[in-house]
């Protein structure tokens, strides 16, 4: 097993909340090259032939079993695509936690692009866990663009939640989904950006099957003279219930683009979307003060909560 | 104690000076129940606001016991001791019940001591204690939230703005009965209320009727009492509620 140091180690908490190598399935890679692995009787991970990534294949009937797929970059300069396939079974009930964290001191870009493709079996329960993080003090930007893309069979359940919420210069986040018949998907974002940072954010969920559905929300919060595009689409093409909602705080000289469209191709295609953009309240500032916090300890509290 | 020596605030509408308030004194001591009341557009509102310090007095000073807090901010207010409930209570995406009465007690508040909060203002806690304080709640039940943030500060001075105002009548016999039962353990603290309701004004160990920014009356609820029913400062719930 690779020997981790304490940038790394720290990394590794922040985007998978581990401290040492969880239970269960696992792959940890750091600074691109493979750092651990271990599948379990229902979990198989192995990697590509051409070495571009890993599958991951989960067997028909595993409930209650997890993976965990960390990346962590801690060298300058380093520049990555991954491309990572999930294949859940049948009846399946399982938590996959990925994540991603760059710590760059240095004055290169360091970038990690992963590609993640879920294919989801009939009535099956996905959740997905989805963290990145950046940090170090160094002139090189660190930047991640995840690609992900959503097949779901019918009846199956997938809750995604996807945190980035400090120290990434620069994103751009492409997700695509389509529903069998009863799916049903839930997507939580949380994005914060600071400084000069800028994140795009593109959601395009495809309601193709009977009764299937999706709740897409977005919460942002856009600090300093950062840049937010939120990007969200729900197309109906069956009888289906689709929601989206893109919901913003603005601090400073921030800037966000909120999108939300939807894309009804049935008569019977029921969308819904909202869009909220707007300053921390002067009353909600008030309130918290009346409580004995600061102004900076109530905005610290307020956004806190948000983004929660 | 608190005492207002003075104050007055005044407001500019458009080329006019409007006087909110007009050198108002007032001393208001330890454990008393003290209800204020009068017309709409009185100065209640603003008046509590200025001891809480969201208002800045344009003139007098303000002791609260026996310092001088004129200057102080918000926050300093907070911290020695004031509380301040609002007439619409802050609602706050992603913050949860347990949350807001966390940041109340400034502590790392049980489980078991946010419950004892919120069943004193009758919220069962565990359909409450997680939920967010946001628009899913009723509007009884934000103001029911107020007040146990308020319940949970055991502050030496509690401010509370028209807690009748805003919800049905049926919230409205259970609030009663809080402020009732804070009547009744007030101890080393004081409680004003601002309120239009008989109920809480015939239990107040004060009255103070405030009108175009003056003090009218103050005194006890015998005497005060029969010169305000029937006014606009005091408004009474139907009989067959009562």
């Amino acid at each position: 097993m690779f020997k981790m140091d304490e940038i790394q180690k720290r990394i590794l908490k922040e985007v998978a909340g581990l401290h040492t190598i969880p239970v269960g399935a696992y792959n940890f890679r750091v600074n691109g090259k493979l750092a651990g692995r271990s599948s379990s009787n229902n979990i198989e991970i192995s990697g590509k032939d051409d070495g571009s990534g890993i599958d991951i294949q989960i067997k028909d009937g595993t409930v209650n079993e997890s993976v965990h797929i960390p990346v962590v970059l801690s060298a300058s300069g380093l520049t990555e695509t991954v491309y990572n396939d999930f294949y859940i079974g049948t009846n399946c009930d399982v938590l996959i936690v990925a994540g991603c964290g760059i710590d760059n001191c240095g004055s290169q870009n360091s970038e990690h692009d992963g590609v993640h493709r879920f294919f989801i079996g009939k009535n099956s329960k996905v959740k997905y866990v989805e963290k990145h993080y950046g940090s170090g003090d160094g002139t090189g930007k660190r930047i991640l663009n995840p690609v992900t893309e959503v097949k779901m069979d019918e009846g199956s359940t997938l809750e995604m939640e996807m945190v980035q919420i400090k120290g990434v210069d620069s994103t751009r986040r492409m997700t695509t989904a389509e529903l069998d018949s009863n799916a049903r998907l839930i997507i939580r974002e949380r994005l914060m950006t600071h400084g000069e940072q800028k994140a795009w954010s593109k959601y395009r969920v495809e309601l193709n099957g009977e009764n299937s559905s999706a709740d897409v929300v977005s919460r942002g919060v856009a600090r300093d003279k950062s840049y937010q595009k939120l990007d969200l689409c729900i197309v109906g093409n069956a009888a289906c219930h689709g929601h989206t909602e893109c919901d913003s705080i603005i601090m400073d000289e921030g800037k966000i683009l909120a999108v939300p469209s939807l894309e009804a191709n049935h008569v019977d295609a029921m969308l819904v979307h909202e869009a909220a953009i707007g300053k921390i309240a002067g009353e909600q500032l008030i309130k918290l003060m009346t409580l004995g916090l600061t102004e900076k300890e109530a905005e610290e509290q307020i956004i806190n909560g948000f983004l929660k | 104690m608190l005492e207002l020596k003075n104050i007055s605030f005044n407001v500019v509408d458009g080329d006019k000076n409007v006087e909110i308030i007009k050198n108002l004194s007032l001393k208001i001591p330890n454990k008393k129940f003290v209800v204020l009341t009068g017309p709409n557009g009185g100065g209640k509102s603003t008046l509590a606001k200025i001891i809480a310090g969201i208002e800045k007095p344009t003139e007098g000073k303000i002791i609260f016991n026996d310092e001088d807090i004129t200057e102080k901010n918000i926050t300093e207010r907070a911290n020695l001791g004031i509380s301040f409930a609002f007439q619409n209570p802050v609602k706050f995406k992603g913050l949860e019940v347990i949350d807001l009465l966390r940041l109340s007690s400034r502590k790392k508040l049980s489980m078991d001591e946010a419950c004892e909060y919120l069943s004193e203002v009758g919220l069962c806690a565990k359909d409450y204690i997680h939920r967010e304080v946001n628009s899913s709640l009723s509007g009884g039940e934000l103001k029911r939230i107020e007040i146990a943030t308020i319940l949970a500060r055991q502050t030496k001075l509690s401010i509370f703005d028209e807690p009748e105002a805003g919800i049905d009548l049926w919230s409205f016999q259970n609030l009663i009965k809080i402020f009732e039962r804070m009547r009744k353990e007030i101890h080393n603290s004081s409680i004003i209320i601002i309120s239009h309701q008989e109920r809480l004004i015939s239990i107040a160990d004060e009255i103070i009727v405030l009108a175009e920014g003056q003090i009218q009356y103050q005194g006890n609820s015998e005497e005060i009492l029969p010169k305000i029913i029937g006014t606009k400062s005091i408004s009474s719930v139907c009989n067959k509620l009562k």
